[in-house]
């Protein structure tokens, strides 16, 4: 199966030993997709990593970017300041939302629901018109940089973000009541890719494949980064541990990250959107052009870079998929010594295995669409 | 404590900005004793431990890489606090340094929410190393990357073979004597 084939999301090869319908054996094989960035980030000086997560998943480029700037700012010792963290949970949480609109879509379109991919797709344009507003890329956003934002979300932002905000919830529910009731979809999906919360544990999944076995665990929650720790949420579990508890758990956090895009909306600090620190951070257009002081820095962190104290830092992030880590460890220099990014699509394809042997074919298309396996983020 | 610039340069101190202090990394295993994970290891065999540091909130334990299964095995039955589910594995080259590599773990306990990261030092001139595949299987894949990558051998993996790059490749790209842009 694969690795041209419309229901793998990308190029994904599946090896499978089947018996009549049966599977017997399943084995994914990867690669098609590999890029080097790891190698690539080696020769590259630290801010100019940014733009290269971005291409490792395109269904979160933001989450991304976070999680690489995250790494550095603990390598560094770095403080944002608070409205630059409450952007960064607002952006986040709106990638969650495109990311699990682009996966309903195709999940529900694999399974022969057209409609759905049709309503999300309504709406996450929405999003992308927002990532636009704010970077100027629909897809590569690089908005996070390390020490803060790029720019000053422009005028009118927060209000159009605040009128998809009030609107989204009904369009949750327009998709749930396509889907979530429907007799169909319930049969394709119920009792189908079943994992127990221990295979699950030991084959290294995580996010919503994780948490629709019953396993409750939500970094966001368990170890707050960029200020989580301030936005009430709950974390949806499952207990089936089948397609349908993991299409369940995504759907409501649909509706929790929606409810922390407001939250940030309705609190949304003043102030700097930047750290105050001149050697790592590009000073602003404005100061450039007037100050020589600012000048001077900007030329130097462009073509010097700015060094790292020697250290290493994993640093997780909860993404759509689950925990995204990077490892960063510098040498001392202006150029990372190694970065690892630790996809979550690439672990949760390991529990694939465990999920479609002994089931049938089609019920492959059903188990690999509800991991939601992304093959820039298991390729690098 | 001493008030440290992150060494962003020397020549103007109030540059630093927003940066705060980062704390000297510990590296006294009596201080570091409250940790669960170095508790238990120190407790089991005192000798597999080389070392260990806390550093940015993070604690890296240097492990004897004869004992590195046993070691994995331990953490994960630990009784309070269990390592049972495997975050990451990668690995390090160091060269032109000896030895060579180092080989990283990190750990997650799901229900202690505990993190520890594991390290063993592994010579350039034949890595080899035991696969925790028996420990958690979702080591599968990672060993795979960093033998294809690095060209790491791990004993007693069930399918050891290269899995980013194609079967015939040759060299391992994330070495450091492997040229960014590739052999022409």
């Amino acid at each position: 199966m694969g690795p041209q084939h419309p229901s793998t999301h990308g190029v994904l090869r599946l090896v499978l030993e089947i018996d009549g319908e049966t599977i017997v054996r399943l084995r994914p094989e990867i690669g098609y997709l590999h890029t080097g960035i790891e190698k690539t980030c080696e020769a590259k000086f630290y801010q100019q990593v940014v733009p290269l997560t971005d291409r490792i998943d395109y269904l979160c480029p933001l989450t991304n970017n976070l999680t690489y700037c995250l790494a550095v700012e603990k390598l560094l010792g770095l403080e944002i300041p608070p409205k630059a963290q409450w952007m960064r949970v607002l952006m986040n949480e709106l990638t969650r939302i495109n990311s699990h609109l682009v996966w309903l879509g195709s999940h529900a379109m694999d399974l022969g629901a057209m409609t759905v991919f049709l309503y999300c797709f309504r709406e996450r344009e929405d999003i992308l018109r927002f990532f636009e507003m704010i970077s100027g890329q629909r897809m590569m956003t690089s908005y996070f940089r390390i020490g803060g934002l790029a720019l000053e979300p422009p005028l009118g932002f927060f209000e159009k973000v605040k009128n998809f905000a009030d609107r989204f919830p009904g369009n949750v529910d327009e998709y749930e009541g396509l889907l979530t009731g429907n007799p169909i979809f319930m049969m394709r999906t119920k009792g189908v890719g079943r994992i127990s919360a221990e295979d699950a544990i030991a084959l290294g999944a995580c996010g919503p494949t994780l948490r629709g076995s019953g396993v409750d665990i939500d970094l966001r929650r368990d170890a707050p980064y960029t200020g989580y720790e301030n936005f009430k949420f709950k974390v949806p579990l499952g207990a089936e541990g089948d397609v349908f508890a993991r299409y369940i758990c995504r759907v409501q956090e649909l509706r929790e990250s929606i409810g922390m895009v407001q939250q940030a909306l309705a609190g949304m600090p003043e102030g700097p959107i930047k750290a105050d620190a001149p050697k790592v951070v590009l000073p602003d257009r404005e100061k450039m052009k007037t100050q020589m002081e600012a000048l001077i820095y900007h030329f130097k962190i462009i073509t010097e870079g700015f060094t790292v104290p020697a250290g290493e830092v994993y640093q997780a992030v909860e993404s759509p998929r689950g925990e995204m880590g990077y490892y960063v460890v510098s040498d001392g220099t202006a150029k990372p010594y190694r970065v690892h990014m630790r996809g979550p699509s690439y672990a949760n394809l390991q529990a694939l295995s465990k999920m479609c042997e002994g089931s049938l074919i089609a019920d492959v298309v059903a188990a690999v669409g509800s991991i939601d396996v992304v093959l820039g983020d298991v390729d690098r | 404590m001493e008030k440290g610039r992150a060494g962003l340069g020397s020549d103007s101190p109030e540059a630093g900005g927003h940066l705060v202090r980062l704390a000297p990394p510990v590296t006294d295993l009596e201080t570091l004793k409250s940790h669960p994970a170095l508790a238990r290891l120190l407790d089991w065999n005192a000798s597999a431990v080389q070392a260990a540091k806390f550093d940015r909130d993070e604690l890296t334990i240097w492990v004897d890489k004869a004992l590195i299964r046993e070691v994995c095995a331990i953490l994960r039955d630990h009784t309070q606090c269990p390592f049972n589910y495997l975050a990451d594995l990668t690995c390090v080259d160091w060269h032109p340094l000896e030895p060579r590599f180092e080989v990283v773990y990190h750990l997650l306990s799901i229900p202690a929410k505990e993190r520890v990261r594991l390290k063993a030092r592994l010579d350039g001139s034949s890595p080899a190393l035991e696969s925790v595949t028996s420990v958690w299987p979702s080591a599968n894949f990672y060993e795979r990357e960093v033998f294809d990558l690095f060209g790491v051998r791990f004993t007693g993996h069930p399918n050891l073979k290269r899995i980013m790059m194609p079967d015939d490749w040759e060299g391992h790209p994330l070495r450091k004597d492997y040229p960014v842009e590739g052999y022409r």
